[in-house]
C-alpha cells in the first residue's frame, strides 16, 4: 500500500498540482496578453483600445469571458454536430498540452521529455485539426475555403520551421528542451544565444510562427474581406471562445518556443550579478513578451499577404533558404569541430 | 508495470476500435479522423515500447502531414461511399477468401514461430539499452552506418516521386499571367516613371 | 560505432553513384538549361550510361561487397549490369525523336529511365531483402510515371494506373513474404537466410514467405499467374515507353530472381523448384496461345514476352549452374531481340500518326525490302529457328533442363516453341505475301542504328558465341 503511495498517487498528485498551476497561470497570461494585442494594436492606430472595464480597460478579458460563457451557444442544423463541437475542444486542448514539455526556468517543466521540441512540433502540426474540422463540419462555404486554405497554409510552414529545429538542434545535439536552454548558456550572455549564430533562421522562425498561428498578415484563413471570421463564422458563445483560447496559447506557446530556441530561454542576457538574482523564469516571461510584442506590431503594421504570395514564400523562399541553412549549419559545425560531442 | 499494461490496454483497444471504425464509418471523412485515431494511439503504444522518437516521429509526419492531406481531398470530393460500396458485395466472396487464405496463412506462421538461437544470433544491429543511449541517437548512428546505403536509395525513391508528381501533373497553361517577382522588385523609378513637361492648354 | 564507414568501401558502387549523380545532374540542367540544354539530354543519358558500363567493366573481375554485404558485385552482377545498361541506352535511343515529337519539353523521360536503371542496377546487386525491396521500387516508381507519361492519352493513362496498382499489389505480396523471412530467420540477408533454412530452422514460415517472395519477383517478370497487367500495360504505354518495359526492367527482375532463389533460398531448392517449373510452364504455354488471336502487334509483343520471361525460367528451374548460363544468355539474346523488333514497330508511323495493327505491315517487303528483311529475321529469332540466335537461347536453357532431369519440362517447352512459331511466322507472311497497305514513313536514324545492331547480333551470333557464352558461364558460375 505504502508502495502504491509513493509509486503512482503521489507523482500523479504533483502533477496535476502542477498542471493546474500551469495551467492556471498560463490562462492569466493569455487574458493579458489578448489585452496587449488590442492595446498595441489600439496604439499604433492612436486609439485608445480597451478601457472601460477596470482601471484601463485592465478586466476587459474577463468581461469577454463573461459574455461567451453566458450566451447561447447555437449548432447549425445541417452541422455535423459531432464534429462541430469536437473542433473547439482539439484546438483548446492541443493548444495546451504543448505547454507540458516547455521548461519555464532551470528545472520547471512538468515532463521532461528527451524529445521534447519533437512533441511541440507534433503538437502543433496537429493544430491544423481544428480548423479543418470546424470549416468542414460547419456545412457552409466560407468556412470550408477557410479551412482548406489554413490546411495547406500550416502544412507549408510546418515544413520551415520543421528545418529551423533541426539547425538549433544541429548546434545543440539534443532533442531536450532543457538542454537547448542550457546550451545557449555562455559567458557572453545574450551574444552567446541562438538569435545570433543562426539569425536568418531566427527570421525564418518568427514569420512561419506567424503562419502557423494564423497571424497577421498570414490570416487568410479569417481573411474578414474574403472569408468572413472564415472557419470561426457559424460558431458563437463557449465553442467560438475555445477556438479564440487555442488561438492565443498556441500564439503564446510560439513566443516562448523562440525563446528557448533562439533567445536563451530564462538565461539572463549578462551573466553578471544584479542580472543572476532574477529568477528565471522572470527573464523567461521577459522575453517571451518581447517575441509577443513583435508579433502584435506585425500585426498593426504589415498589410495582408495574398494567397500566391504566401505560397510562394513559403515554398519557394523559406524551404529553400531553411534547407539550404542546414547543409550550411551541419557543414560548418563538422568543420569546425565545433559540433556537440 | 501494472499502471503500464493499464495504458498498453488503453492504447491498443482504442487503436484497434478506432482501425475498425475507418472501414465502418458511413462518412469517408469520419474514416480519416477514426484514421488519425488510430494513428495518435499507434504512437501511445510506440511510447509504451521506448520508442518515442518513432512516436513522435509518426505524429508528424502521419497525422501532421499525410492525414492532413487525405482529409484535404476526402473532403473535397463529395464521395457517397455507401453508394460505391454497394456494388462491391459482388466481390465481397473473393475478397474474403483471400483474406482468409493470408489469415490461415499468417495463424500457420505465426503458431510455429518461437525465437530460436538462429534468430536472435542472426540479428545485424540489436537495440542497444534505453539507459545508455537516447533511441534517437541509437537509430541515427545505425541509420547513416550500417543502413546508409538503404537511406540513399529511399531518398532516390523519393526524388522520383516528386519528379513523378512534377511530370504528371504540372502544365505551363500558355495564357495564364504569371507573377514574377524579381521583375516586380527589381523595376526602378527610373524604368518605371516618365516624367513629362505638360503644357497648359496643349496636353501630351 | 566502429561500423563508420569508409570511402574506399565505395568502389564498387561507383556505376550506380555516377547513374543518380548524372540524373540529378541532368535535372538540373533541364531545370535551368532551358529548351536547348533539354533537346541535348537524352543524348546526355546515353552518355552517363555508358559512363556507368565503363565503370562496371573497370572493376575487372571477382567479388567485392559494399555497405556491410548489402551490396554484391559479382561477375554475374556484372554480366547483368552491362545487358541492363545496353538496353536502357537502347531504349532512350528508340525514344530520341518520339519524345521530341511530342514539343512539351519532355525531357524528364530520360532522367527517369537513368533512375530506373539505377533501380535495377540495386536490385542486381541486391544481398539482401531491403536493397531488393528499394531496389525493385526504385525501378517501378519510374516506369509507372513513363507509363502515364502521354498525359493526354486516356490509354496511356489507364495503363499507368493499372501497372502502379497492380505494382502496388506486387509490393504488397514481396513485403509479406519479406516480413516472413525476415521473422523466421532472424536476417534480411540473403547468407543469413541461406545459414538458417541450412541450419533447419525452416519451417512452414520460410516456406510462405518465399511463395511471397517470388509472387512479388514474378510479378515484375510478368510470368503467368502474375501476367495481367502485361498486355494492357504495353498497349495502353507509349511504344518507346513499351520497348523500354520489354528490355532492360525484364532483364534486371529475372537477375534478381536468380540470385534470391540460389543464394537465399538455395537450402531448399526443391520446394522452389516445383514452383518455378509450374510458372514456367504457364507462361510458355499463355504466351504460346494466347498471341494467336491477337491483331494489335504490341500486344502480341507483351504475350510474347511473357512466352520468352517462361523459356528463361525453365533455365532456372534447373537450379544448376549451366541453367543459370542458359538464361544469362537467354536474356541478353532476348533484349536484343525485343529492342529490334520494337524498332520496327516504331517505324510503323504514317503521316497522320503511329500505327500499331499487324494488318499495317501487310507488303513491307515490297515496300521496305531491308526493314522486312531485318524484322522478318527477328521473328524467326523470336520463335527460334536455327541458326538464329534465339534458337541457340532456347538450346542452352533446354540442355540446362534435360541434364537437371527435367525432361517433361524440356518437351513441354520445345511444343510450346512450336506453337508459339505459329504467329510470328503469320506476321513474315503478312509482311512478304500480302497486298502492301499504305507506305510508312522514312525509317528515321536511331531506329536503323537499333535495328540493324540487334538484326546483326542475332544473325550473326552463331558465328562468333563464344564472348557471351564464357561470361554468361562466369556469371553463373559466380552465383554458386
Amino acid at each position: 500500500m505504502a508502495q502504491l503511495w509513493s509509486d503512482y498517487v503521489w507523482p500523479l498528485t504533483v502533477m496535476v498540482a502542477q498542471s493546474v498551476l500551469l495551467l492556471v497561470v498560463l490562462l492569466l497570461a493569455v487574458a493579458y496578453v489578448l489585452y496587449a494585442d488590442r492595446k498595441v494594436w489600439a496604439a499604433v492606430q492612436l486609439r485608445r483600445g480597451p478601457n472601460v472595464v477596470g482601471p484601463w480597460g485592465l478586466l476587459q478579458s474577463f468581461a469577454d469571458l463573461l459574455k461567451f460563457v453566458v450566451k447561447e451557444p447555437t449548432i447549425p442544423d445541417s452541422a455535423n454536430k459531432g464534429v462541430f463541437l469536437l473542433a473547439p475542444l482539439v484546438t483548446c486542448v492541443l493548444a495546451l498540452a504543448a505547454w507540458a514539455v516547455i521548461p519555464v526556468n532551470a528545472g520547471w517543466v512538468i515532463a521532461d521529455l528527451n524529445v521534447g521540441i519533437l512533441y511541440v512540433f507534433a503538437i502543433s502540426s496537429l493544430m491544423v485539426y481544428g480548423i479543418i474540422m470546424g470549416g468542414w463540419a460547419s456545412n457552409s462555404k466560407y468556412p470550408f475555403l477557410s479551412a482548406l486554405r489554413s490546411a495547406a497554409q500550416m502544412v507549408s510552414y510546418e515544413v520551415s520551421i520543421g528545418f529551423v529545429m533541426i539547425t538549433v538542434l544541429l548546434c545543440v545535439g539534443s532533442l531536450n528542451l532543457t538542454d537547448i536552454v542550457d546550451a545557449q548558456d555562455s559567458q557572453w550572455g545574450l551574444f552567446g544565444w541562438f538569435w545570433l549564430p543562426l539569425f536568418p533562421m531566427f527570421a525564418i522562425f518568427f514569420i512561419s510562427a506567424l503562419a502557423e498561428t494564423n497571424r497577421p498578415p498570414f490570416d487568410l484563413v479569417e481573411a474578414e474581406s474574403e472569408l468572413v471570421a472564415g472557419f470561426m463564422v457559424e460558431y458563437g458563445s463557449t465553442p467560438y471562445m475555445m477556438f479564440m483560447l487555442g488561438e492565443y496559447v498556441a500564439i503564446v506557446t510560439m513566443c516562448a518556443m523562440c525563446t528557448i530556441l533562439f533567445m536563451g530561454g530564462w538565461l539572463p542576457p549578462i551573466p553578471v550579478a544584479p542580472f543572476t538574482w532574477v529568477p528565471g523564469v522572470v527573464w523567461f516571461a521577459l522575453k517571451a513578451l518581447a517575441v509577443f510584442f513583435m508579433f502584435a506590431m506585425v500585426k498593426a503594421f504589415v498589410p495582408r499577404y495574398r494567397y500566391d504570395q504566401l505560397m510562394r514564400l513559403g515554398w519557394k523562399v523559406f524551404l529553400p533558404l531553411s534547407l539550404a541553412m542546414v547543409a550550411i549549419v551541419a557543414a560548418v559545425l563538422q568543420l569546425t569541430g565545433l559540433a556537440p560531442r | 508495470m501494472t499502471l503500464a499494461a493499464l495504458f498498453f490496454y488503453g492504447f491498443a483497444s482504442v487503436c484497434v476500435a478506432s482501425a475498425f471504425m475507418v472501414i465502418a464509418a458511413r462518412n469517408p471523412v469520419h474514416s480519416v479522423l477514426f484514421l488519425i485515431l488510430a494513428f495518435v494511439n499507434a504512437a501511445g503504444l510506440f511510447i509504451l515500447a521506448g520508442a518515442e522518437f518513432l512516436a513522435m516521429i509518426l505524429v508528424v509526419v502521419y497525422v501532421g502531414a499525410v492525414a492532413v492531406l487525405f482529409l484535404f481531398v476526402v473532403m473535397m470530393l463529395d464521395v457517397d461511399f455507401a453508394e460505391l460500396r454497394r456494388g462491391s458485395l459482388t466481390y465481397l466472396p473473393v475478397g474474403a477468401l483471400v483474406g482468409v487464405v493470408l489469415l490461415v496463412e499468417l495463424v500457420l506462421a505465426l503458431g510455429s514461430w518461437v525465437v530460436t538461437g538462429g534468430v536472435t544470433r542472426n540479428l545485424a544491429a540489436p537495440t542497444p539499452p534505453l539507459a545508455t543511449l537516447t533511441n534517437t541517437e541509437a537509430l541515427g548512428l545505425v541509420l547513416y552506418t550500417r543502413y546508409v546505403y538503404f537511406f540513399q536509395i529511399a531518398g532516390i525513391v523519393l526524388l522520383v516521386a516528386m519528379i513523378g508528381a512534377i511530370v504528371l501533373t504540372l502544365r505551363h497553361k500558355p495564357k495564364v499571367k504569371r507573377q514574377i517577382v524579381a521583375d516586380q522588385v527589381r523595376r526602378t523609378k527610373a524604368s518605371a516613371i516618365e516624367v513629362r513637361q505638360v503644357r497648359p492648354g496643349q496636353g501630351l | 560505432m566502429d561500423q563508420a564507414f569508409d570511402l574506399p568501401g565505395l568502389y564498387p558502387v561507383l556505376p550506380e553513384i555516377a547513374l543518380v549523380g548524372g540524373a540529378m545532374a541532368l535535372l538540373m540542367l533541364a531545370a535551368f538549361g532551358g529548351a536547348r540544354a533539354a533537346g541535348a539530354s537524352n543524348w546526355l543519358a546515353i552518355v552517363v550510361l555508358g559512363l556507368a558500363a565503363v565503370l562496371v567493366v573497370a572493376t575487372g573481375t571477382g567479388k567485392y561487397e559494399a555497405f556491410a554485404g548489402s551490396f554484391v558485385l559479382d561477375d554475374f552482377a556484372r554480366f547483368m549490369k552491362i545487358v541492363t545498361l545496353v538496353g536502357s541506352a537502347a531504349a532512350i535511343l528508340l525514344a530520341q525523336e518520339s519524345v521530341g515529337d511530342q514539343a512539351r519539353g519532355q525531357y524528364e523521360y530520360s532522367v527517369l529511365i537513368l533512375l530506373s536503371t539505377a533501380g535495377m542496377m540495386v536490385m542486381i546487386s541486391a544481398a539482401d531483402l531491403i536493397a531488393l525491396y528499394l531496389g525493385l521500387e526504385l525501378m517501378s516508381l519510374a516506369l509507372y510515371v513513363i507509363a502515364a507519361s502521354e498525359r493526354d492519352s486516356l490509354r496511356s493513362s489507364e495503363a499507368g494506373l493499372k501497372y502502379f496498382v497492380l505494382g502496388a499489389l506486387s509490393s504488397g505480396m514481396l513485403l509479406y513474404g519479406s516480413s516472413l523471412v525476415y521473422g523466421f530467420s532472424g536476417t534480411v540477408g540473403f547468407a543469413g537466410i541461406a545459414r538458417a533454412l541450412a541450419g533447419g530452422d525452416s519451417g512452414i514460415g520460410l516456406t510462405i514467405g518465399l511463395v511471397f517472395i517470388f509472387a512479388g519477383l514474378c510479378f515484375k517478370v510478368s510470368a503467368v499467374p502474375f501476367h495481367m497487367w502485361t498486355p494492357d500495360v504495353y498497349e495502353g504505354a507509349p511504344t518507346y515507353v513499351t520497348a523500354f518495359f520489354a528490355a532492360a526492367p525484364k532483364v534486371a527482375a529475372m537477375a534478381v530472381f536468380m540470385r534470391t532463389a540460389t543464394n537465399a533460398f538455395a537450402p531448399i531448392v526443391v520446394q522452389w523448384q516445383q514452383i518455378i517449373v509450374f510458372v514456367a510452364i504457364a507462361s510458355m504455354a499463355l504466351g504460346a496461345f494466347a498471341a494467336i488471336g491477337q491483331t494489335n502487334i504490341k500486344r502480341l509483343m507483351a504475350y510474347s514476352s511473357i512466352g520468352h520471361m517462361g523459356f528463361a525460367l525453365v533455365g532456372l528451374s534447373a537450379a544448376t549452374p549451366e541453367g543459370l548460363q542458359g538464361v544469362a544468355i537467354y536474356m541478353a539474346i532476348y533484349m536484343a531481340m525485343t529492342l529490334g523488333a520494337f524498332a520496327c514497330i516504331l517505324a510503323m508511323r504514317r503521316a497522320d500518326g503511329a500505327v500499331e495493327q499487324i494488318a499495317d505491315l501487310a507488303g513491307l517487303a515490297r515496300r521496305s525490302p531491308t526493314v522486312a528483311f531485318f524484322l522478318a529475321m527477328l521473328l524467326f529469332s523470336l520463335a527460334g529457328i536455327p541458326p538464329l540466335a534465339g534458337f541457340f537461347a532456347k538450346f542452352y536453357v533446354f540442355l540446362a533442363a534435360i541434364k537437371a532431369g527435367l525432361y517433361a519440362l524440356a518437351v513441354i517447352g520445345v511444343i510450346t516453341s512450336v506453337i508459339g512459331a505459329y504467329y510470328y511466322l503469320l506476321i513474315i507472311k503478312v509482311m512478304y505475301f500480302d497486298e502492301p497497305a499504305p507506305a510508312f514513313e522514312p525509317m528515321r536514324g536511331e531506329l536503323r542504328m537499333v535495328l540493324g545492331v540487334s538484326g546483326l547480333f542475332v544473325l550473326l551470333f552463331f558465328i562468333y558465341p563464344r564472348p557471351v557464352v564464357e561470361a554468361a558461364a562466369l556469371a553463373a558460375k559466380s552465383l554458386f
